[in-house]
């Protein structure tokens, strides 16, 4: 199972370390994980997405909300929550695919944001459904690189900075 | 006035008495300010700063008083790391303070410069790098508060130089409490009254967590109304005294046999302060299968971690228990009393068989001797191995806090310190249990006794061999003992004597009562070497991951000899 986990931690000196440390030594497997400062400079907002069980789960988050500067840990479900993530990714320029590269582009909504006689770079955003479908039908026309930033995430009507002490 | 100053002012208005460190290049400050202080903090110089480490460990794990520890950047603070280790696996409040080099050396790789808040995240409960001198005394209030909250452990302050000759104001303030600590709910209360009430064998698992929330006379009247009996993990041994008739003692490896075996036969396990250790439950597949577990702990990751329990209730333990108790009826339970006597009558059987077939220094018999010399004031240290199980199994316990051993980390060389630090804590003499592998890891530390005069007596049981691995050696690996045999030629009576302790050396039980009557009528460093068969092993065992039906009880090597 995929589960996603917003974590609102006070922005202070090693606080990624300490959560990304715990992920290391308690063996949990983290597919992604981003940080941000949030509308309060003195908090940040993890968003979290790992593969595991219910027992994992629960693990991660008790041994999250042991940490001093954790402050919330809630779960995102699906249902209530949006979720978005961003892809750059750069494909072979050549006459023989460039039609195509642009129809998929279209149909995705990918931006096109750099141009060259080689290549073409273009910005995704979605779900990660979305994307990991625009990486397959890139694959034959030739990925030249990529790069994710892995889920963020908020809840629809609930507000995290409500838990605070 | 300076950072330094504030720190050593800041840990006297926090109740801080003794503190134990070795100084350097980085903390020259802060020894400087101490010195300054008037004496009102009292310092230990240790030989190393481990023993440091162990003794601000033993001086909180035999007050419940947070203990502290002072080493310099680099080598000083790697050296704490096995100390705060073990304080963390143990759940022991601890504050340790290091220093660092200035801040604009900090990333150039410094001479004696280790990221050292980086090097202990793992093993901290938390950890701080103080940039501004402003935030040093409410940085180290916070730290002795994150220390004794719920489930203590250690917290590490790393203090860079210019911060500590920096300059500001400092207003004293109050002694910080503990956090206060999330109530059950009452749904949870229900559920586990339900569960108590239905159970027919009712089984208490105390561990280090119920032994250091002074929860001993609770819990014995809850086990005196719900007609349970109760058995302990390592940490939880002191908790009771030895001679209370619902105590069985500890479970698990080396455990008690009837403990491990009421465990096995309960329909119902009350887990208080334990983290169902891998030594304690033997394989998790195969642990308490009949039984149902309530699980109390002051810490909510610890409930369904080892093993998956019916109802777990976090956060106070004493106030969860008193309200459970309130909703159980006072009942009798003939058959379970009657089970238990079986598995007693076992064990006294067992014991009286190794009894006769002992030898005259069979491990068991000094740890009678040692029974019978000591005080129920005597603080009890061990080292890690085979003496410290035999300790566990053996020696008879009167107080709370009065067994002070290692056993998350099983940190060999933690007794000398940890032993220095309970008795400088208490006033009381400590004897110390140890083994000639454990001892020879930290000996130096008896230059730190010898110095500060305190009452450690030293039982060195010397088999020349490092048992407790060779005992697997023998037992699973067909006697293939690989680097266990030390063959060293250490002379441990001259080697105390050089370092200024007195000492002996026991051939016979009877000349290691006297020598240990000589040791506990004195009021300094005292080694007693014990010279003790290689091939005694610790029993009952069962193997690493078997389960307690598997449990060793007769050496399986047979008649020796």
């Amino acid at each position: 199972m995929r589960f996603v986990l917003s974590v609102y931690v006070e922005n202070k000196y090693g606080v990624l370390a300490r959560v990304s440390g715990l992920f290391m030594r308690r063996g949990f497997n983290i597919n992604s994980l981003t940080v941000d400062e949030t509308d309060d400079a003195a908090f940040s907002r993890i968003t979290i997405t790992l593969n595991g069980d219910e027992n994992d789960k629960n693990q991660l988050i008790n041994q999250l909300k042991k940490l001093h500067n954790v402050k919330v840990v809630r779960e995102l479900h699906p249902e209530t929550s949006i979720e978005r993530e961003l892809m750059l990714i750069k494909i072979q320029n050549s006459p023989n695919n460039r039609s195509e590269l642009m129809q998929a582009c279209d149909i995705f909504r990918a931006k096109i944001i750099d141009y060259s006689t080689e290549t073409l770079c273009a910005e995704v955003t979605g779900e990660t459904s979305k994307l990991d479908a625009f990486v397959e039908i890139m694959k034959p026309l030739g990925i030249v690189e990529m790069c994710r930033t892995g889920i963020v995430a908020l809840e629809r009507t609930h507000y995290i900075s409500e838990e605070l002490d | 006035m300076t950072g330094a100053t504030i720190l050593i002012k800041t840990l006297i208005e926090q109740g801080v008495k003794d503190v134990f460190g070795y100084p350097g290049g980085n903390v020259v400050d802060i020894y400087d300010a101490l010195f300054q202080s008037g004496g009102s903090l009292r310092h230990i110089l240790t030989a190393h700063e481990q023993g440091a480490a162990h003794a601000a460990d033993g001086y909180a794990r035999a007050t419940g008083k947070t203990g502290v520890v002072i080493a310099t950047s680099g080598p000083g603070a790697t050296n704490l790391v096995t100390g705060i280790a073990t304080a963390m696996l143990d759940s022991v409040p601890m504050v340790a303070i290091t220093g660092n080099v200035p801040t604009d050396l900090i990333g150039k790789d410094s001479f004696q410069e280790i990221n050292i808040t980086g090097v202990t995240m793992p093993i901290t409960k938390h950890n701080y790098f103080v940039t501004d001198v402003a935030e040093l005394a409410d940085t180290v209030r916070e730290a002795f508060r994150i220390a004794k909250s719920g489930r203590p452990g250690p917290v590490l302050i790393d203090i860079p130089r210019d911060v500590q000759r920096a300059e500001c104001d400092y207003e004293a303030a109050a002694p910080v409490e503990a956090f206060s600590q999330r109530k059950a709910k009452q749904q949870e209360i229900d559920l586990a009254a339900k569960l108590i009430q239905k159970s027919k064998k009712p089984y208490l698992y105390i561990g280090g967590g119920a032994a250091g929330s002074e929860m001993t006379e609770q819990i014995k009247a809850f086990a005196e109304k719900t007609d349970a009996y109760i058995g302990c993990s390592l940490m939880g041994l002191s908790a009771f005294p030895s001679n209370y008739e619902r105590f069985l003692g500890m479970e698990g490896m080396h455990g008690h046999f009837a403990s491990s075996m009421a465990n096995n036969a309960a329909d119902l396990i009350i887990g208080i302060g334990v983290r169902f250790s891998d030594r304690a439950t033997g394989n998790v597949e195969k642990y308490a299968r009949d039984a149902k577990i309530i699980q109390l702990d002051a810490d909510l990751a610890e409930i369904n971690k080892n093993v998956a329990v019916d109802v777990g209730i976090i956060g106070d333990m004493a106030d969860a228990l008193e309200r459970i108790a309130a909703k159980c009826k006072a009942r009798q339970l003939p058959a379970w009393g009657k089970q238990i006597a079986a598995f007693r009558q076992q064990q006294a059987q067992m014991e009286q068989a190794a009894q006769q077939s002992a030898g005259d220094m069979a491990p068991q018999k000094l740890m009678q001797i040692i029974n019978r010399l000591k005080t129920d004031d005597t603080i009890i240290a061990t080292d890690v191995g085979q003496h410290q199980m035999w300790a566990a199994q053996n020696i008879t316990l009167a107080k709370p806090h009065h067994f002070i051993t290692s056993g998350g980390l099983g940190t060999m060389g933690y007794g000398l310190g940890a032993a220095m630090g309970a008795s400088i804590a208490t006033g009381e003499k400590a004897l110390l249990i140890t083994g000639d592998g454990s001892f020879g890891m930290n000996l130096n530390e008896l230059a730190t006794a010898v110095t500060y005069g305190i009452p450690v007596v030293i039982v060195l049981l010397n088999n020349g061999v490092l048992g407790m691995v060779r005992q697997w050696q023998g037992l699973f690996f067909e006697g293939r003992y690989a680097a266990t045999e030390l063959e060293r030629k250490t002379d441990f009576v001259k080697l105390a004597e050089a370092f200024g302790a007195k000492a002996g050396r026991a051939e016979t039980a009877a000349a290691f009562e006297a020598l240990l009557q000589e040791a506990m009528a004195g009021d300094s460093p005292f080694v007693i070497e014990a010279l003790i068969d290689k091939e005694e092993i610790v029993l009952p065992m069962f193997a690493p991951q078997a389960s307690v039906d598997e449990i060793i009880t007769e050496d399986p090597r047979g008649e020796r000899k």
